[in-house]
């Protein structure tokens, strides 16, 4: 079970903005979805290894080499906003 | 002819354009004829005349590309609003691959939100129709690629597969859909859903172009450090018999509650089929298969959750302007992720918290491990398992929309391949009650030669035709 508590600390961790009027229904809903995954916990995994990823990732570094990159003025293109040579976001205090 | 040109394959086509016998532009304008008049809402974008493509072993034929790739210049918005009018200044490597084969980009299909969802009922931009029965899903996550291509819209898609979006939607539209082994394909410029299971593969009206198409997509790329150089050459499939072929049956998993019983009789009848080519069946078990489930719906959520943080109103997409910086970011997720991308973000982040991540994320990744060793032992003595891809037909548009966790158990079947990196195919196996139901054959790492050489003798020996989902010329 999830409550209305925990729920607002999990979307505060994952930066969303939830409703008074959605917080009832999602707690159902993710209640539900964590209580069928819960089943898992029937399986007995003692001395089983975690698998993060499948394949083996053995050759992942290239040489230190310098490459070009995006011009600035495409990656900033379909920002929101833009001052001078960078993305424009409000202030974290506040206005 | 309009009718001569649809009635080709994308393999013909190409064939015929290299002989000289169909002129590429022609073939193009039919199709972007046919996706501009689109009825089933399964593109976002249709080109207005055909771009400058190379020769190539894809010979000019077009394709639909899933709206999850990036393409330069053109939209590209995951089926989310978070992204509506996004045209990044890149291409993904697997359409920049397909383009350098030859194969002009013709649009780009709808799709659940970020890929989660499994009837693309999911997408800020609409449901998809499934040409078969248009009051019932296509399937999803790749449902505008699997039903443009069973309607006729496009020769073939592209689409990418994470817990079964590529094989489900192709099962439900009556198609062929490879969901090929983790890293055959380079992830660079497709939109992340989770990482460690994301696949890119082909969505075609036969398992022919399947190979042809698969063949130009593979491939080490050095802006993907997960992917891999594949080591032996897609061939063109040309099997025809089974013989010393051992398919195995999960039997726990398929004889379990509801299988719906005309997908069932499809399977047994394919079942008949393959033995008639010389095939041997047996019995496997998979006993993590349901627990395989949970720990998808652990790991899926857990890697979206940090991947989507990117979505937070600076660099691109949609902005809700705030007075402080944290609102911003908070308010403008809120108003453009969608109900289930929230859910599943919420689900993830809180498997990933303090306090719960062994009890949900450790413990998914120790499932991830009893999943793929159940399914190599079975591969030590069996060349293939073999299932029905989705318990049921195609369902109707809204039938599930309001019980997320009927929806997800849609993903009964194709979930363990995919925590296993392994790569598996659906077929068309026949109808029940009209609708399509798929085969889907699977195989150990790297085995997708033999996979398609064994669809192969299966499709011509079942028989399929798909061509009355063709909406009218």
């Amino acid at each position: 079970m999830i409550d209305r508590d925990e729920l607002l600390h999990v979307a505060r961790l994952a930066r969303l903005a939830l409703r008074d009027d959605e917080l009832d229904a999602t707690a159902a809903e993710l209640s539900t979805i964590l209580d069928h995954i819960a089943t898992f916990d029937e399986l007995d995994l003692g001395g089983v290894e975690p698998t993060a990823h499948v394949g083996d990732v053995d050759d992942s570094l290239r040489a230190d080499e310098v490459h070009a990159s995006l011009p600035r003025d495409i990656a900033l293109a379909p920002a929101p906003a833009v001052r001078d040579d960078g993305f424009l976001v409000p202030s974290p205090q506040g206005e | 002819m309009p009718e001569e040109l649809q009635a080709l394959s994308a393999a013909d086509a190409a064939a015929a354009i290299a002989k000289g016998d169909l002129g590429r532009g022609e073939l193009f304008e039919h199709y972007r004829a046919r996706a501009a008049s689109d009825e089933l809402n399964a593109f976002t974008w249709v080109a207005e005349s055909m771009p400058e493509s190379v020769d190539g072993p894809l010979g000019g034929v077009p394709i639909a590309v899933k709206d999850l790739f990036c393409t330069e210049g053109i939209p590209s918005q995951a089926g989310s609003k978070i992204l509506a009018g996004y045209c990044p200044p890149y291409t993904a490597t697997a359409v920049a691959n397909l383009e350098a084969a030859g194969a002009p980009i013709l649009g780009k299909t709808n799709q659940d939100e970020f890929a989660m969802g499994s009837s693309n009922e999911n997408s800020a931009y609409g449901p998809v129709q499934n040409p078969w029965d248009r009051s019932r899903v296509p399937g999803g996550s790749s449902g505008g690629s699997a039903a443009a291509v069973a309607a006729g819209l496009a020769p073939w898609a592209l689409g990418t597969d994470t817990g079964g979006s590529i094989r489900q939607p192709a099962a439900l539209c009556g198609i062929v859909g490879l969901k090929p082994t983790y890293g055959a394909v380079s992830r660079y410029g497709m939109i992340a859903f989770a990482s460690s299971l994301d696949s890119a593969g082909p969505l075609t009206r036969n398992v022919t172009d399947a190979a042809l198409f698969y063949r130009n997509l593979i491939g080490r790329d050095s802006a993907d450090a997960t992917s891999v150089s594949f080591p032996e050459p897609i061939a063109l499939p040309t099997s025809e018999r089974l013989d010393g072929i051992t398919l195995a049956v999960p039997a726990a998993l398929v004889d379990g509650d509801g299988i719906e019983a005309g997908v069932r009789d499809s399977f047994e009848a394919a079942l008949e089929t393959a033995r008639g080519l010389g095939a041997t069946v047996v019995s496997c078990e998979i006993p993590s298969a349901p627990y395989a489930l949970s720990a998808y719906y652990v790991i899926a959520p857990a890697e979206a959750s940090s991947n989507l943080a990117r979505f937070d109103g600076v660099r691109y997409g949609l902005r809700v302007d705030a007075t402080n910086l944290d609102a911003m970011y908070t308010e403008t997720r809120h108003d453009g992720f969608g109900d289930e991308v929230k859910r599943r973000i919420l689900i993830g982040t809180y498997a990933l918290s303090s306090g719960y991540y062994d009890a949900y994320y450790g413990r998914a990744q120790r499932v991830r491990t009893v999943v793929a060793s159940e399914l190599s032992a079975i591969f030590q003595t069996a060349d293939f398992i073999v299932t029905p891809t989705s318990p049921t037909v195609a369902f109707g548009l809204g039938e599930r929309t309001a019980d997320p966790l009927a929806m997800y158990l849609s993903d009964l079947f194709t979930i363990p391949m995919s925590l296993a990196g392994t790569p598996a195919i659906s077929i068309p196996s026949g109808l029940s009650d009209g609708l399509p139901v798929g085969l889907q054959i699977c195989g150990p790492a790297f085995s997708e030669n033999r996979i398609l050489g064994a669809a192969h003798a299966l499709e011509r020996a079942i028989g399929f035709d798909g061509s009355s989902a063709w909406s009218a010329l």
